[in-house]
């Protein structure tokens, strides 16, 4: 799973009936330093997550579990909302920002 | 499987439902000399390793599933086992 901040949404109303009712959200990976890493991408929302969150998302063939037993035809998910993460080495705490 | 840092944790309330009760680690991945490589990426813990430890990561959603013991869980990255040594030479 990796990190993300959740940027944006898409809206798209012709799409595969399995996603039907889903949100797709436009998400930047971060790094655990906070900064972007990475090209931005759409993934499939499974927690009711919103732009400006930090979140954290699965890749692959799992992004499909949270739908189970539906299969929709997705490679990324949003499984989590972040709280807070933090980093040995470093008294930074690293909070939702809002 | 690859050898990574556990760097730190991640605390999040709200997840999917498979996930409740999984640790959660940040961990960064390392070369066989110990030096970071790539961005450190999430995983759930299935053997209590903590943070400064080197651990083994499998980073493939089967193996991931199969360490947390739920089926079809929305996970793709899972430690599962603390490094102890690596030896290995250079020049074979």
């Amino acid at each position: 799973m990796q990190l993300a901040r959740v940027i944006g949404e898409v809206v798209a109303s012709v799409k595969d009936a399995n996603l039907v009712s889903t949100k797709l959200l436009v998400l930047q990976p971060i790094a655990a330093s906070g900064e972007n890493v990475g090209r931005t991408l759409v993934a499939v929302d499974s927690v009711g997550a919103g732009s400006g969150e930090h979140v954290f998302f699965v890749r692959g063939r799992e992004a499909a579990f949270p739908f189970y037993p539906a299969e929709p035809p997705v490679d990324a998910a949003i499984v989590g909302i972040v709280d807070h993460w933090n980093m040995a080495g470093s008294d930074l705490d690293f909070p939702i920002r809002r | 499987m690859q050898i990574c840092r556990v760097v730190g944790t991640v605390v999040a309330t709200q997840k999917n439902r498979k996930l409740e009760g999984a640790k959660l680690l940040l961990v960064q991945p390392l070369t066989l000399e110990g030096t970071a490589r790539g961005v450190a990426l999430i995983a759930i813990d299935s053997v209590g390793a903590g943070v400064g430890e080197r651990v083994l990561v499998v980073i493939e959603g089967k193996a991931a599933g199969d360490a947390l013991g739920r089926k079809a869980a929305a996970v793709d990255a899972a430690v599962i086992g603390i490094v102890d040594v690596v030896d290995y030479k250079d020049d074979v």
